[in-house]
């Protein structure tokens, strides 16, 4: 495409006081005679300077917009003109009227600037080609209890086909052994019926369902929309293309072998709330398994192993509620028995409030608070001691059948998914071997794309929550589906149509990108050249970060770019006594904190030039280099939190950008530069006012050491 | 540029009525899955209670952080419109075909609007900012807060002294002011309608024994999160309104007006999570302060225990058992009769500055939705795929956050299916 560029500027908000439009207008010029042809407009955002622009792109052939008015964070719509334009924006309102002196020579040449950077970027920047991607729109549910049943059956009622893999002969995974539940639905005070069957059948009978049972899968590879999934059936091997994929492998409880101090293992009348369960349903009796006889006295120690750091230091969330109505399930088959619970905190959240009411108003259930301490065992009787947290003292307690209140764990570890990932097999897990996302706005971010962890592998969760995440968890892999078809990045980068490019021709097989990538993109082939895989690619840029022969690139952002962007900036000589900084920061968190700074008119060194980034893992070490053999004074690098609350929708950005920063001393020692002279800084977009206050400082303390004697060569 | 247009794997339309971080939530994810989506929101940004919350626990990060992704997608998103100041007054229909009468209220501002902020120091008159619950005021004419979406200002119609006055339509060199709007009604039609009403903080002026309104520094949850907010009314200082001196004792009562029959018999499931956020407010704004957090029983599921972990190994901080039964002020001094949850002993506890944790009430049960959806005894409403009516977030269960998205994302995949196979 001949790329036909204009450059419209606003001089609303302040612009036109602040610099010479004019002049600008000129820079535009001088940069490129691309870029020759130039407008203002009192105010481009109205409907009129909207038409202005319109107009050319209709009569005149204009099809690259550079707007230079307000950041592209407003008016995204405005100033969209359809696919075939490309729009790019210079933030001249964010960067420089509202937050430099008005008129000055400083000011005007901050703006000149970024006029001649926004003019080299969209002269760099290439029209869409979006992937679009033949898919599957099929989903494949691994796991076929509660979860996997809801996933498949959620997912078949919104008309997409589904293919459910499980491992066991028969459906329905724990709850299929459960008895009556507790309630999940108003009135919330009584028992329910265990409907599991009826799930079942809805599932085996759907037509758009197709059920392996006695199942695994034996590999996956691709990418979403195309996943070639091959299971294991019986003796048999099924292969199936698959669109996107929900994991809902479950939990098992926690192992109480290990919980000896409790009893369990000791005496064969300690059993988990899971054997008492399956004792109840199957034979609707309760018994103690050393004689048979009923136990008049029945104790359940809640958190057995939880909220432990012994054991598992999180609480599983429904162990509370099932002991109650395991409670209620004993009260009701022998009422001459006494149930007593012994419970550091009553955990029923919400609505299930009702149901613990409920479930002490019986005069036959004691609930204690307290710490359990042991269970001892002798050859009749078992006696549990704790601490009473009221009252401090000691407490024992006789059962006949004592019942630990186990945790659930995520099954999340084995091989199952088996993945053909260059990146390993499984999702990432996080703490405790959760598959989760760890953001709390995006319960659903995976880190392998098109794959969605739901129900207690994600979380412990009670089943009726199994079945609303199933629901979230279809939805987002049918929302995969839906974007890799035409070629867009799902979340955070939604819609994006760029991915990243290789010119394999000069790649030296370093296996840097295949490893940094933190969503398992790229495969390798034997010789270690990276295969891309858009469709799992989320588009932040940390391979071309990462690549040292500079060969990856995205139609609208590469190390060319930015690198050439850096080049524009004029670095006055050194007697002008005119420093200069770059601080190139993230979008995501740092851009957004600067615009609110700047609509506070939090005034900044005019001396910074900010180069936005997709993300600071983006960074590619030849732009600091570029930088600071330019003379540049000083180079800025900032983004989000890294650490165990890491705050990077990219993962690791900041961590990497560090990493790699710290290999620039060559550079530095080279150039006879400070190390000083480079920051990486992370910064929390919710303590965007001092910002400002950051960047200045860093600047009046690099002024300290000088300008960078590099100038002007 | 490649013309192939693949066939869509869902189809079909959503109102979402709210636009919380659960409605914003739902609108968004079925967009990004195909469907056509509007928001309707009642007040003039996009955001709801997320926006007025300083920091999420358990990972402390800023609410604002995900505002912006999302309304990033938002942005680039044509499948959503979004219409603030906007309520429904009629539904008529059935799945897949609904019929909605949507009332626009005038925001007196245009979409010339630039937020450039020339029309605040002209405008003549203040009103009570309800972003800050009333701790503070802004003019009539305002942002609602720094990350409203949209970005445009809005005119109170109660404060505002009207055309007579005009100040504003004088400094706006926009031509973004408009006195003269007024309220109009459109009908849109869809397929699937989401109720993401959230909540609104119980009324704490019922707890008539823990005195609130009857002592500036008895203050509620919520509004500790405004304090603590470096955009807030004490621009994130924490001190006690009475006379603006640094606490040294700050207590937390939680339950304050939960699992109680009297009041809300429900538990909120956030509250202890979000006191034990708001002790680290305290620590990190005033390190030599004591704080006391009283409790039934602490509530942090799942792996919100390390949290609760964490902030329980603070030396300052100290996490009691006990129901506060009454707060008076004795001698100047703030006195906090606890009980035992026997209720057989009750201490005398004395605070600087107390919080209380209030609980979370439906807002359909004071703000009736104009047709009818199923409900529980305590307003929280009910999913009903057959009858297209899709109920999320806090309008259906108390919930944090991230269950609140995890709700709206299910919600959004209910949409789709109570008109599957029906628009074709």
């Amino acid at each position: 495409m001949d790329k036909k560029i204009r450059v419209y500027f606003c001089t609303g908000c302040g612009i036109g006081d602040a610099v010479d439009v004019a002049d600008l207008q000129k820079t535009a010029k001088k940069t490129s005679k691309n870029a020759a042809e130039t407008r203002s407009h009192e105010m481009l955002c109205s409907p009129e300077g909207r038409a202005m622009i319109e107009s050319d792109i209709a009569n005149d052939g204009v099809n690259a917009v550079l707007v230079a008015a307000c950041s592209p964070r407003v008016h995204q719509n405005t100033f969209h003109f359809g696919p075939s334009t490309i729009v790019d924006r210079i933030a001249l309102r964010e960067h420089v009227a509202y937050v430099l002196p008005a008129g000055e020579e400083d000011t005007q040449m901050a703006a000149d600037d970024y006029v001649r950077m926004g003019v080299t970027k969209i002269m760099k920047t290439e029209p869409m080609d979006p992937a679009v991607t033949d898919v599957q729109a099929s989903i494949l549910v691994v796991g076929g209890g509660v979860t996997g049943l809801s996933a498949a059956l959620e997912t078949a009622r919104a008309g997409v086909r589904v293919v459910l893999v499980e491992k066991q002969e028969k459906l329905g995974g724990w709850v299929a052994s459960w008895g009556r539940k507790f309630p999940t639905r108003p009135p919330y005070r009584d028992l329910v019926d265990n409907d599991i069957v009826n799930t079942i059948e809805a599932v085996e009978k759907h037509p758009l369902i197709t059920v392996y049972k006695a199942a695994s899968v034996l590999s996956i590879s691709g990418q979403p929309g195309e996943f070639d999934v091959r299971i294991r059936v019986g003796n048999d091997e099924k292969k199936e293309t698959i669109g996107a994929i929900v994991q809902a492998t479950g939990w098992r409880p926690y192992d109480a072998t290990k919980l000896t101090h409790l009893g369990y293992g000791k005496s064969k009348d300690v059993i988990t709330h899971v054997e008492l369960e399956e004792m109840l349903s199957k034979t609707g009796k309760l018994v103690r398994p050393s004689n048979g006889a009923v136990p008049r006295s029945v104790v359940f120690v809640q958190c057995a192993g939880s909220r432990d750091p012994n054991h598992l230091p999180y609480c599983s969330a429904v162990c509370c509620r099932t002991s109650l109505k395991q409670a209620r399930v004993i009260r009701e088959l022998y009422p001459d028995t006494g149930v007593t619970l012994l419970y550091k905190d009553v955990r029923t959240p919400g609505q299930y409030e009702l149901f613990y009411k409920n479930a002490q108003d019986d005069p036959g259930v004691f609930l204690v608070k307290g710490e359990v301490t042991g269970v001892a065992v002798d050859q009749k009787t078992m006696t549990v001691s704790m601490t009473d947290s009221l009252l401090g003292d000691a407490v024992e307690v006789g059962a006949d059948l004592v019942v630990l209140a186990v945790g659930m764990t995520p099954v999340s570890e084995e091989p199952i998914l088996n993945l053909q990932y260059r990146r390993g097999g499984e999702l990432p897990v996080g703490k405790y071997a959760f598959p989760d996302s760890d953001f709390i706005c995006f319960p659903y971010e995976t880190q392998r794309t098109g794959i969605y962890a739901a129900g207690c592998v994600r979380e412990p969760m009670d089943s009726d929550a199994c079945s609303e995440d199933a629901a979230g968890a279809s939805l987002k892999a049918i929302q995969c589906i839906a974007c890799t078809a035409r070629g867009a990045a799902v979340h955070p980068r939604a819609g994006d149509l760029t991915y990243p490019e290789f010119f394999l021709s000069r790649c030296t097989q370093c296996k840097r990108c295949t490893e940094e990538c933190p969503f398992g993109t790229l495969d390798e082939d034997e010789k270690g050249t990276p295969k891309p895989n858009p469709g799992r690619c989320r588009r932040c840029g940390v391979c071309m970060g990462a690549c040292p022969e500079r060969i990856i690139s995205f139609k609208n952002y590469s190390v060319d770019m930015i690198g050439s962007m850096i080049k524009a900036i004029e670095v006055p000589e050194e007697d002008e006594e005119k420093p200069r900084y770059v601080a190139f920061v993230c979008e995501n968190d740092i851009i957004p904190a600067l615009d609110l700074s700047s609509s506070l008119r939090k005034k900044i060194s005019p001396w910074v030039r900010f180069v936005s980034l997709r993300c600071l893992g983006s960074t590619n070490l030849q732009w600091i280099n570029d930088s600071l053999i330019k003379g540049i004074d000083g180079v800025m690098l900032i983004g989000c939190k890294s650490g165990e609350d890491y705050q990077c929708h990219f993962i690791k950005g900041s961590e990497l950008c560090g990493v790699r920063m710290s290999k620039i001393q060559e550079t530095l020692t080279r150039l006879a530069l400070e190390p000083e002279r480079i920051a990486v800084k992370e910064f929390s977009m919710g303590d965007w006012e001092s910002l400002p206050d950051w960047i200045n400082e860093f600047v009046d303390k690099t002024n300290e050491l000088g300008p960078n004697p590099n100038k002007g060569f | 540029m490649s013309e192939k247009r693949p066939q869509p794997i869902v189809q079909g339309s959503v109102l979402v009525v709210g636009g919380g971080i659960t409605g914003m939530s739902v609108a968004i994810e079925a967009a990004e899955a195909g469907l056509e989506a509007h928001i309707i929101e009642s007040s003039p940004t996009l955001g709801g209670r997320v926006s007025q919350l300083t920091k999420y626990f358990p990972k402390l990060c800023p609410p604002i952080c995900g505002l912006e992704i999302n309304y990033r997608r938002l942005r680039v998103q044509e499948r959503v419109h979004v219409h603030t100041l906007s309520r429904v007054t009629k539904l008529q229909g059935s799945p897949g075909d609904f019929q909605v009468t949507v009332e626009h209220r005038p925001r007196f501002v245009n979409d010339r609007c630039t937020a450039c902020n020339a029309c605040v120091d002209p405008c003549p008159v203040r009103r009570n900012n309800d972003h800050d619950f009333g701790m503070s005021s802004t003019k009539a004419i305002y942002l609602p807060h720094a990350m409203a979406y949209p970005q445009r200002f809005v005119i109170d119609e109660q404060a505002c002294q009207g055309v007579s006055c005009s100040k504003c339509v004088e400094a706006c060199s926009f031509g973004a002011i408009d006195l003269s709007q007024k309220t109009t009604t459109e009908t849109l039609r869809v397929g699937a309608v989401v109720v993401a009403t959230g909540w609104q903080p119980y009324d704490a002026t019922r707890l008539t024994n823990l005195s609130f309104g009857k002592h500036d520094d008895i203050i509620t949850n919520m509004m500790m999160e405004r304090y603590a907010n470096p955009q807030g009314p004490t621009k994130g200082k924490i001190v006690c309104p009475s006379d603006g001196r640094e606490p040294e004792t700050v207590v937390f009562v939680q339950c304050a007006g939960s699992r109680d029959e009297n009041h809300l018999p429900y538990c909120s499931g956030i509250c202890c999570m979000a006191s034990l956020k708001q002790a680290t407010y305290v620590r990190a704004a005033l390190p030599n302060a004591k704080i006391r957090i009283f409790a039934i029983d602490i509530r942090t599921p799942g792996r919100l225990e390390d949290f609760y972990t964490k902030v329980r190994e603070d030396p300052n901080v100290s996490i009691e058992r006990g129901k506060v039964a009454r707060i008076d002020e004795i001698d100047g001094q703030l006195r906090l009769q606890v009980e035992d949850t026997l209720g057989d002993k009750i201490q005398d506890v004395y605070a600087d500055l107390v919080v209380l944790a209030t609980g979370m009430e439906p807002s359909i049960r004071r703000d009736p939705l104009p047709f009818d959806i199923r409900q529980d005894e305590d307003h929280f409403g009910i999913t009903d795929v057959a009858t297209g009516l899709i109920v999320a977030g806090c309008a259906k269960r108390p919930f944090g956050v991230s269950d609140s998205v995890q709700d709206a994302t299910g919600a959004a995949l209910r949409a789709i299916q109570c008109q599957a196979g029906r628009s074709e």
